[in-house]
């Protein structure tokens, strides 16, 4: 079997303006999204009480809402998780309470609707500790995305395929934390970890891109760069495609089977990989060429002009 | 015909097999067991294990078997009810000797855990659990610290009949100067006697000379080394004693360990709802011998609602009672504790350092028929809603456990008596495992179910499963035999990464899970990278043989190159994140590294042994 028999040869330089406008389009609305809708953050984030429930028969949200509210919580939000005989119940933080005395209320709540009803985990997290997890966060990115300029600028000689990279890299985190935004699905710990290795596979298919690039002026300095690019991004499109469609497969086997846990987390994982592929695609080599690459950036070392002014 | 070194076939073979061996301790899966340990700490052995055996078969619990391990006995069950019965039993029978704990053992063979060859253990998220995360108030340590001083330089100065007006202490960088002392002196004072004096006392503070209201002041600062000294000392004095109560609490595989500069970590394996872990976790309490003082009326002291000098007003059941400011001995100066029934009710058999044992000795000769207290400290921390705004306050809250007269002359061992038996118990516990050098509270409290743990590796094993055989079934149709070589490729990528996690005893969690199906998307791509380089060769009419030979050798640069960017992706991770994300990142990490090894190597030694020796090639089974 072989989707690719004939060598493809989409002219992706000369329409990038089209593709640099939508992923703009992409971005803007990510960013909006993300400064007016929000996030819906998790415990991990804003601090408070998330507890997970199971029940004998399927459960009445709303009895499980109003017996929260009756007990003195204020604010509970409570969904079903995964199953029907499952719930979910978030909590503002609550002030000078340990996790004990929150469980025996909740407790007994619970038990008021369904006498087997039972706690299957409960986390109380302190305000103070999303702060550093968010600080954190965007130190890892930052010092991910710095080591991987350098290392690109190193391996490939030029600061503009690094820029290219770094670009097409940043897009896709957006995409992703702009798709939770309008989903307002739960934003927790892992989908943070999903976003970074999202980072990874995005790399993973922009660096095979600049690899050919890379090859195909070794082979010859004098082609034009809008040619080599396309023919590049070309002659590994079909290895970047079915790559992802192997990744795709088990990222949509754990979103399937993974269970509620690690639900979030394969969402984050699809969208990035779909938006990663087309960043690498599209996006990557594109910006290197509008930095205006050529060839003798990539091949330095190997620049020894013949002295045309002697006789 | 293609050739690859015999030594690399030979390195293949011998890292595959030795990373089955390590991998194969994971497969057996495991029984809810109990872990017995002493509680003298002494390592159990053959006879131990036979008193619990027992203990056991006499009560008629069954078990599977039963082995030391590490020095604690592993008693293996086939039910969870038959584990909670034996539990019940050795607590009920051998609860004075032995401290048992809730725990899963491996079903691998006795031979494989003689080679030291172990599964990986299990996160929180997948057996069940308790973790807590303390912040520990590091800034409490250093104002301890100060208030000591201020003690001891009101000491010196009154020793050496110094005049002195008042001394303060300045913590926490709430003033202009942070984490000081300030003595003010009358007006006229001998301003160089007095500096000298006190710096003879501590010299390690800086000293400095200054003017205030009423005549000159000396200011004594704690320089940003010695704070940063005092608090990290508070740290590690902390997860020392966290340590020792969580050893004393019988709890397997317990996790306690630093996190960020003020942050400890504790992880409780098997650990459900249980208040009385916390509440002996984070206690912060000591005990303070003192003298009573009979000279005053402590009658009188309570209608004037004040303590003549040198003198502390306390209140025993409604009583009220004067105590000595001086010091005999503090909790800090005990080396054992132990808790036993005696004549009078439970007791605490207490031993002294040399230091405490020497004070002991020369108070109660002194002091033969008077009556001596023993104080229980206890610092917490209470948060209160004021206005809308949080705030936070520390309570001391202190009481006399026993007053009692000296019969006869004590030295470093002793009974404290008048508790009930679970106070005696408690504070034996508490005293034995240190005591806490700066109150700590939990910013951070998760228990997991166990049905939840079971629930989450069941999901995320299947899910494994699943997703590897739909790529098996799509390589194999995509690129025939060489995607079976693939195949191959990626399953032995799973069990080298299983034995590296299991050499390296990385705890698996459910992110580590889903880290290892990510890690056969990257070991697949390293395949997809060269079978598609050979298609394109053989395309360009290269001879089979050559489209391989070129095929690896075109790729490699873009595997590596790739690999490299994830791996340093990887690595900021695994280094900068904490929890769920440095568990993913450690398998991602480690992923990448064995999927380079498998497939520049393992793929290579197949695919050569395959078709490297034919002279003749006319096709390849590629797809």
């Amino acid at each position: 079997m072989e989707f690719f028999t004939k060598a493809t040869s989409f002219p992706f330089m000369s329409t990038r303006k089209v593709w640099y406008a939508l992923s703009l389009g992409l971005m803007a609305l990510s960013i909006g999204s993300f400064f007016i809708r929000g996030l819906n953050l998790a415990v991990d984030f804003t601090g408070g009480v998330q507890v997970q429930a199971s029940f004998t028969n399927a459960v009445n949200i709303d009895a499980v809402r109003s017996g929260l509210e009756r007990a003195g919580f204020s604010e509970p939000q409570v969904q079903n998780l995964g199953s029907s005989r499952e719930a979910a119940i978030r909590l503002p933080a609550q002030t000078g309470q340990t996790g004990d005395v929150i469980r025996a209320r909740i407790d007994a709540v619970l038990h008021a609707i369904d006498a087997k009803a039972e706690i299957t985990s409960l986390d109380v997290v302190g305000p103070q500790v999303g702060d550093e997890l968010t600080r954190g966060a965007i130190g890892a990115l930052s010092a991910t995305l710095a080591l991987i300029f350098l290392y690109i600028a190193f391996r490939f000689h030029t600061w503009r395929l690094s820029l290219g990279a770094i670009l097409a890299v940043l897009h896709d985190p957006i995409l992703v934390l702009g798709a939770f935004s309008i989903a307002h699905t739960s934003f927790d710990l892992p989908v943070v970890s999903a976003m970074l290795a999202v980072i990874g596979y995005s790399l993973n298919d922009t660096v095979v891109v600049f690899d050919r690039i890379r090859e195909r002026f070794e082979g010859s300095r004098r082609l034009e760069p809008v040619a080599v690019l396309d023919q590049s991004i070309n002659q590994t499109l079909s290895r970047t495609i079915m790559t992802k469609v192997v990744t795709l497969i088990v990222v949509v086997a754990l979103y399937l089977l993974g269970g509620q846990a690690l639900k979030g987390f394969s969402e984050a994982l699809i969208i990035g990989i779909l938006a990663g592929t087309y960043s690498s695609i599209y996006i990557s080599s594109a910006i290197a060429l509008d930095c205006g690459l050529k060839a003798e950036h990539l091949l330095p070392t190997s620049v020894k002009r013949p002295v045309d002014d002697l006789p | 015909m293609l050739e690859f070194p015999r030594w690399k076939y030979t390195l293949v073979a011998l890292v595959m097999l030795l990373a089955l061996m390590f991998a194969l301790p994971n497969f057996f899966g495991t029984d809810p067991a109990l872990q017995v340990a002493r509680k003298s700490r002494l390592p159990m052995d053959d006879f131990a294990r036979q008193a619990v055996e027992q203990v056991l078969n006499g009560r008629a619990a069954p078990f599977r078997s039963a082995y030391v391990d590490d020095g604690k006995l592993v008693v293996r069950f086939a039910s969870v009810a038959d584990q909670l019965k034996a539990r019940d039993t050795v607590n009920e029978a051998m609860a004075a000797d032995y401290v048992s704990a809730l725990t899963t053992a491996s079903r691998a063979p006795a031979a494989l855990r003689k080679f030291g060859l172990r599964p990986m253990p299990l996160g929180l998220d997948l057996r069940g659990g308790l973790y807590l995360l303390y912040q520990v108030d590091v800034n409490g340590a250093v104002s301890q610290l100060l208030e000591s001083y201020d003690q001891g330089f009101r000491r010196t100065l009154a020793g050496a009949k110094l005049p002195f007006n008042d001394i303060t202490t300045y913590t926490g960088g709430k003033s202009s100067i942070p984490n000081a002392l300030r003595v003010a002196l009358p007006a006229g004072a001998d301003v160089g006697a007095v500096r000298d004096a006190l710096r003879k006392a501590n010299g390690d503070l800086t000293f400095s000379v200054g003017s205030g209201e009423a005549g000159p002041t000396i200011e004594m600062e704690m320089t940003p080394t010695q704070v940063k000294a005092r608090q990290d000392y508070a740290l590690q004095k902390n997860i020392t004693t966290l340590r020792n109560r969580v050893n004393e609490l019988g709890v397997s595989e317990p996790i306690v360990a630093q996190q960020g500069i003020d942050r400890i970590n504790v992880q409780l394996p098997g650990v459900q709802n249980s208040a009385e872990v916390k509440d002996i976790l984070g206690k912060v309490a000591t005990l303070e011998f003192r003298l009573e003082d009979s000279q005053n009326s402590a009658q009188e002291a309570k209608q004037r609602g004040r303590a003549p000098l040198g003198s502390k007003l306390y209140d025993m059941d409604g009583r009220a009672v004067l105590l000595k400011r001086e010091l005999i001995a503090t909790g800090d100066q005990l080396t054992n504790a132990t808790s036993s029934s005696g004549n009078e009710g439970p007791e605490v058999n207490v031993t002294l350092n040399g230091q405490g044992g020497d004070s002991m000795l020369r108070n109660t000769r002194l002091n033969v028929h008077k009556r001596m207290a023993v104080v229980y400290i206890e610092k917490s921390r209470e948060s209160r809603m004021i206005d809308g705004q949080k705030t936070v306050h520390d309570v001391t809250t202190e009481k006399i456990i026993s007053l009692a007269t000296i019969q006869a002359v004590l030295s470093n061992q002793f009974r404290i008596t008048g508790l009930t038996a679970v106070e005696a118990r408690e504070l034996a516990l508490l005293m034995r495992s240190g005591s806490l050098s700066a109150p700590i509270f939990a910013v951070e409290e998760r228990t997991i179910g166990p049905s939840l743990g079971a629930e989450n590796i069941r999901k995320g094993v299947q899910a494994l499963v699943i997703g590897m055989l739909a790529v098996f079934v799509f390589m194999a149709l995509y690129y025939q035999h060489f995607g079976w070589v693939a195949n191959l490729v990626l399953l032995a990528n799973v069990v080298l990464l299983t034995a590296l996690l299991s050499m390296l005893r990385a705890t698996l969690s459910l992110p580590g899970i889903a880290g290892i199906i990510l890690t056969v998307g990257i070991a697949v791509d390293a395949n997809v990278l060269i079978y598609e380089r050979i298609r394109e060769e053989l395309r360009n009419g290269v001879t089979p043989q050559a489209a391989i030979r070129a095929g690896f050798d075109k790729a490699f640069s873009a595997i590596l190159d790739s690999n490299v960017t994830a791996f340093i992706a990887g690595l900021v991770l695994w280094v900068v994140g904490r929890g769920a994300i440095r568990g993913f990142a450690v398998v991602l990490t480690l992923g990448i590294a064995t999927s380079m090894f498998t497939s520049l190597m393992g793929s290579r030694a197949l695919i050569t042994l395959m078709y490297g020796g034919r002279r003749k090639l006319d096709r390849l089974s590629i797809g």
